[in-house]
């Protein structure tokens, strides 16, 4: 019986296939349905995929289009830059929480303060995944990290930041802004492919945080990190489209 | 590219416009800056000049985003450059890291205060070792220490070839005093000099459909074993040392006979020429060294200079506590010269102070 091999995205480089991401994390559920996006807005040849450092960085030669690494946290103004001297090239950062919200907070702040035409997909899996699992700004309440062995305490270090609705609040009109979550494929793949769209449309500013998944860090077999995900996670971070420039109706 | 200034043409005018003229000249594509003293005026000038000229610039939020988005810029293919000074050059040293790493040819104008810390926002020669060896790598960069606007204005458009051409990040190390001061000098455009200025061309968004005409580029920053890293570094190493005798700039005078040699860089270098001239005519024989290029450093010339003189004493002279002169022992190790010093750190030093110094140690 013939096997029936899963679609592969045609903006994939497959040389550098399979991914290098851990068994069950959710990265590569999220660079499929940016490589299908990419495709269905055929603009493979003129993006420029920039990644940070972190377990993001494991993207940088995903796809069969011109990419480039930087700093942690770094990203964001190096995607601003490449879109500030050729505004013709869609730009497109990836980076984690930890990247985003956290030693880049101040970048991302300011280009979405900015309303810069970029693109930024943070990949929110609550904690910081290549260092090995210690607490990040997106740690749910409770939550055992290696840097939060007894649980997160936010008496001692804050609530889990809810970055698209501090970046809703910052962004003028024009702005895109939505969370995703790896357990709804469909959802996820229009979320960037509207925050692609809006950035080729000129409107202003781009984000998706995809709520994502990290059984090696979080210690979870297959059942407990599904839970963890739809359970826990989106019970804190609602999912959805906050700011949608392109009006409704969009499927 | 376009005429900017016509016929050659006397200006007088501050550092820090200079530096934004002669980036005009040289076909500057785009600044990003963030403000802090003594540099802000060369974005004054720059965001007055450049929508006319079709140029960009953006505000950042800080010096790392400064950095990194003029990195982003060069790695598209634009001749960006940034200015910044004191604990901006600190925070820059990360973006300059990644620019040493992935040879990213960004130019950057460092206006030098005191330090350390916030120290003050006047003038200093203490960024010395930050512009040569900040980061965490090995200073593979070009480093041009100016001490006229002339110079400013003449090192800012060879700095942009140089950065282009050999592809390491290059800097034009001024100071607050070069920054804020008026002087006269010549503007031109590079080709009325016979200056050709080198193309600037993208390492991403490059021409050529991706699976068809070429790969696709895939920039490299990190690796992931030791070996892999070794052999990027030393490649660089040596790809540096081998343009390096063809970049270092020094200027010698007085040398030939001169019982003690006066060596100094930036603005304290024409202290330093008066001092000289002043001595001689006093019947010291004092002879006068500067390095241009501080990285690469014309050791070879400062060990000629030394020999051929038979000077017994290196006097050197500068506003930082011995940045200059670690630099110089460091590149002229194995000299058994004497050496002295006049470290005024963050101080400015005029030729009296130099007489002075000399008088006392001969």
């Amino acid at each position: 019986m013939a096997m029936l091999a899963p679609a592969t995205p045609k903006s994939w480089y497959l040389p550098s296939k399979p991914h290098k991401f851990c068994p069950g994390c959710g990265h590569g559920i999220t660079l499929k349905a940016l490589g299908e996006a990419i495709d269905e807005l055929g603009i493979q040849q003129n993006t420029i995929f920039g990644c940070d450092i972190g377990c993001s960085l494991l993207a940088w030669n995903f796809f069969a289009c011109d990419s480039t690494q930087t700093h942690h946290g770094r990203t964001t103004p190096v995607m601003v830059g490449i879109k500030r001297a050729r505004p013709e090239l869609i730009s497109i950062g990836y980076m984690g929480d930890g990247g985003g919200y956290s030693i880049g907070s101040q970048h991302l702040l300011n280009s979405a303060v900015r309303n810069e035409k970029v693109t930024l997909i943070l990949v929110n899996n609550t904690n910081y995944g290549m260092t090995g699992g210690q607490m990040a700004p997106t740690t749910l309440p409770g939550q055992i990290t290696e840097t939060s062995p007894y649980g997160r305490d936010v008496e001692a270090t804050g609530y889990p930041t809810r970055g698209p609705e501090f970046i809703a609040e910052l962004t003028p009109e024009g702005a895109y802004v939505a969370r995703a979550t790896v357990s709804k494929y469909k959802q996820l793949r229009r979320f960037i492919r509207n925050a692609i769209r809006n950035q080729m449309e000129g409107n202003g500013f781009s984000f998706v945080e995809v709520l994502s998944t990290c059984p090696t860090n979080w210690r979870t077999n297959a059942q407990q990190t599904w839970n963890f995900l739809e359970e826990k996670m989106e019970e804190y971070f609602p999912v959805g489209e906050i700011k949608n420039p392109l009006g409704k109706g969009d499927k | 590219m376009d005429n900017i200034i016509g016929e050659p043409k006397k200006a007088f005018m501050t550092g820090n416009e200079t530096v934004a003229w002669a980036c005009l000249a040289a076909g500057a594509d785009i600044m990003f800056g963030y403000p802090i003293t003594p540099q802000n005026e060369v974005m004054h000038y720059w965001t007055r000049l450049a929508p006319k000229y079709n140029r960009g610039f953006l505000q950042t939020e800080d010096e790392l985003s400064a950095g990194f988005t003029t990195c982003g810029a060069v790695q598209a293919g634009k001749k960006a450059f940034t200015a910044t000074a004191g604990p901006g050059n600190v925070l820059m040293q990360e973006p300059f890291g990644m620019a040493e790493a992935m040879r990213l040819p960004l130019l950057a104008v460092i206006q030098q205060r005191g330090g350390p810390s916030s120290g003050t926002v006047v003038y200093s020669q203490q960024e010395v070792t930050l512009t040569t060896y900040g980061g965490n790598g090995e200073g593979h960069r070009i480093v041009y220490s100016t001490a006229t606007h002339q110079e400013i204005y003449d090192y800012v458009i060879k700095g942009f070839n140089t950065a282009w051409k050999y592809r390491f990040p290059t800097f034009i190390l001024g100071d607050g005093y070069q920054a804020k001061m008026r002087e006269p000098l010549e503007m031109y455009d590079p080709k009325d000099k016979g200056i050709e200025m080198t193309p600037a061309y993208p390492l991403i968004g490059v021409p050529g459909q991706i699976g068809k005409d070429r790969e696709p580029q895939h920039l490299c920053n990190i690796y992931s074993l030791e070996e892999e890293l070794y052999d990027v570094v030393m490649k660089v190493a040596a790809e540096y040392e081998a343009i390096a005798p063809g970049l270092v700039e020094y200027e010698s005078k007085y040398c030939e006979g001169a019982e003690i040699i006066i060596v100094s860089h930036g603005v304290v270098s024409r202290a330093a020429d008066d001092a000289v001239k002043i001595l001689r005519n006093q019947g010291i024989k004092a002879g006068y060294f500067r390095p241009i290029t501080l990285r690469p450093f014309p050791q070879q010339q400062l060990r000629q200079c030394i020999a051929q003189s038979n000077a017994k004493q290196l006097l050197i002279a500068e506003s930082a506590y011995g940045q200059l002169e670690r630099l110089i022992k460091q590149e002229i190790y194995g000299e058994t010269i004497k050496i002295d010093n006049l470290f005024m750190p963050g101080v400015g030093i005029i030729d009296f102070d130099i007489i002075n110094k000399v008088k006392s140690i001969i």
